[in-house]
């Protein structure tokens, strides 16, 4: 094991971005705009915890879910299915993630749950669609081999299927997450609560500094998500099949 | 011993019934090399996976050790079965000893053993353990990849291989280099093998019996020596060539053609009895000579060969 973070390549980004706050907190320092945004100190940590409540929540049951269903469009016998199944996914994709919860807001009512899965969905299909290809992507004679050995299919899913697909299926969790912390904010329109609360009364009040309470600890969540994530994928996708950590 | 016995496969396709294989009946050996050799399309793949169940036949039986391979649960039989394929298809997410140790594993070998099996393995296949074990697939080169790929069939010591174009894919050089060595193995493994080739020259070296294919038929089945000395039909001749008689001098061997001396002939060139014929052949055409000497690892002359004698052998019937 060489050091904890990823090689010298990637920490530029984190150099950069540790430059980028340290500037905007500076400027929020001289503005004096620091000051009004403490003043919502106790407001951020409560949304926070909302906002964090509802990327969890929709977020890991949207990879549980994704992941299975990815596989299971994957397998021979859905074959026959899983195209027409997969461009009806890239549809629903395509609607606006607003939109989105404005449907389930019509189906579910107002609160955390129609907010929750709405983001749910936003965050699944992505994740569907890169486990499915991930899995199809495998060289057929790497399964034809493992076939051959004597693997068994579940022991070819296992082991060969899955670990040589997932580093495109992390790439799709990514993506999701990205949506999904993204979308995140939104999710107050419904009454789904979160650090949307304080951005868009922020907005609708002309308030910058309650705005600014809101979107720094939005966009501070969403640079930890995908920290998080990238360290994953770095970490947990075999070297053998990982670009990021081959050379 | 493998025994196929009208063994058939065909394919419903919406222009009709297509038989890949039809009615294939043969016998090899325990510790013979079979290759199945013929065209593209021509049914020698299918007969192989028939074998290790990947495709399962339409009709007929597959006999291996006596047992009828219907009667054995397919994960079973496989993991018995050394199967090496062309794309030679390691785990790109596991290492070279992680791909050895796949079947070991899965019969439940401890970690410890299935690596010493790798080192041991590797070490038979002129690769050095320490810098090869912990490599990945991407980081080996089409050579060693294969090699890792043969060594991947014999973790477990089967009586049985099954190699479906394995050297195919590699440079002239490498294929020459890789061929020998796989020979040399062979020597002291003795493992019962089927080998589907589409490659005359490579089919000549390797194999103890050659089954020629044509449209899913077993044209003709035989040693190498059989088939390019008598070719069954038009079919067969064309396809061993028409240099099939330069092939023969590589099945043969100095020792089956030698005379005692005659007269005195101490100078010029010499083989060893263990050369085959095309050395022979070149010195002959090299040196515009009619007797080449042969020696013995010490360079005493123990017989000659004459050309009259290689033109007898080559017109003779075949010893078996």
């Amino acid at each position: 094991m060489t050091t904890a973070t990823a090689p010298g390549r990637s920490t530029l980004p984190y150099v950069v971005l540790g430059a980028i706050a340290l500037t905007i907190a500076w400027g929020l320092y001289a503005s004096g705009l620091a000051t009004d945004i403490l003043r919502y100190q106790k407001d951020i940590v409560y949304l926070s915890k909302q906002h964090l409540v509802l990327v969890a929540v929709s977020g890991s049951l949207a990879i549980a879910f994704g992941i299975a269903l990815g596989i299971w469009l994957s397998r021979p016998w859905m074959a026959r299915w899983s195209d027409g199944i997969i461009q009806a996914v890239n549809m629903v994709t395509s609607i606006p993630t607003l939109g989105k919860l404005a449907l389930m807001m019509s189906l579910l009512g107002i609160g955390a749950l129609p907010a929750i899965v709405g983001l749910w969905i936003a965050t699944l299909l992505p994740i569907i669609r890169n486990t499915y290809e991930g899995i199809r992507a495998v060289p057929a004679h790497v399964v034809d081999a493992a076939r051959g050995m004597g693997m068994s299919g579940g022991g070819i899913l296992r082991r060969v299927e899955l670990p040589n697909a997932m580093f495109v299926i992390f790439a799709g969790v990514r993506t999701a997450m990205a949506v999904n912390v993204g979308t995140a904010p939104i999710a107050f329109l419904i009454g789904g609560g979160g650090l949307g609360e304080l951005i868009f009364t922020g907005i609708d009040l002309q308030e910058h500094g309650m705005m600014l309470a809101g979107a720094i600890p939005t966009a501070l969540i969403a640079v930890a998500v995908d920290f998080l994530f990238g360290q994953a994928q770095y970490w947990l996708v075999p070297r053998g099949v990982n670009p990021l950590r081959n050379f | 011993m493998i025994r196929l016995q009208g063994l058939s496969r065909s394919y419903a396709t919406p222009r009709g019934t297509i038989t890949a294989v039809d009615d294939v009946t043969l016998e090899v050996a325990d510790g013979e090399t079979c290759v199945l050799l013929g065209p593209s399309g021509c049914g020698k793949t299918t007969t192989l996976r028939m074998i290790n169940r990947l495709v399962l036949p339409t009709s007929g039986k597959i006999f291996i050790a006596g047992r009828d391979t219907d009667g054995i649960d397919p994960v079973e039989l496989r993991r018995g079965i050394g199967y090496v394929i062309q794309q030679i298809g390691l785990f790109p997410n596991m290492t070279v000893a992680e791909n050895i140790g796949v079947v070991p594993r899965l019969l439940g070998w401890n970690a410890a053993k299935s690596r010493r099996r790798a080192e041991e393995l590797l070490a038979l296949l002129a690769l050095e353990p320490a810098q090869f074990l912990d490599r990945f697939p991407n980081e080996l080169s089409g050579g060693q990849a294969q090699r890792i790929g043969v060594a991947r069939a014999l973790a477990v010591d089967p009586p049985v291989l099954l190699m479906d174009e394995p050297f195919a894919a590699l440079d002239p050089i490498n294929r020459e280099v890789i061929q020998d060595e796989f020979l040399r193995m062979q020597q002291s493994l003795r493992k019962t093998i089927l080998f589907v080739s589409h490659d005359i020259d490579e089919a000549v070296k390797m194999a103890d019996r050659i089954a020629i294919f044509r449209a899913g038929k077993l044209a003709q089945f035989g040693p190498p020596d059989e088939l390019l000395a008598h070719p069954a039909d038009e079919f067969v001749a064309s396809f061993v060539g028409r240099d099939r008689t330069l092939k023969r001098l590589r099945l043969i061997r100095v020792r089956e053609v030698m005379g005692p001396i005659d007269g005195d002939n101490a100078s010029g060139p010499s083989v060893s009895a263990e050369d085959d014929l095309r050395r022979v052949v070149t010195l002959f055409l090299e040196h515009g000579v009619e007797t080449i000497r042969c020696i013995d690892g010490a360079g005493r002359a123990i017989g000659q060969v004459s050309r009259a004698a290689v033109a007898a052998r080559l017109g003779s019937e075949i010893v078996r």
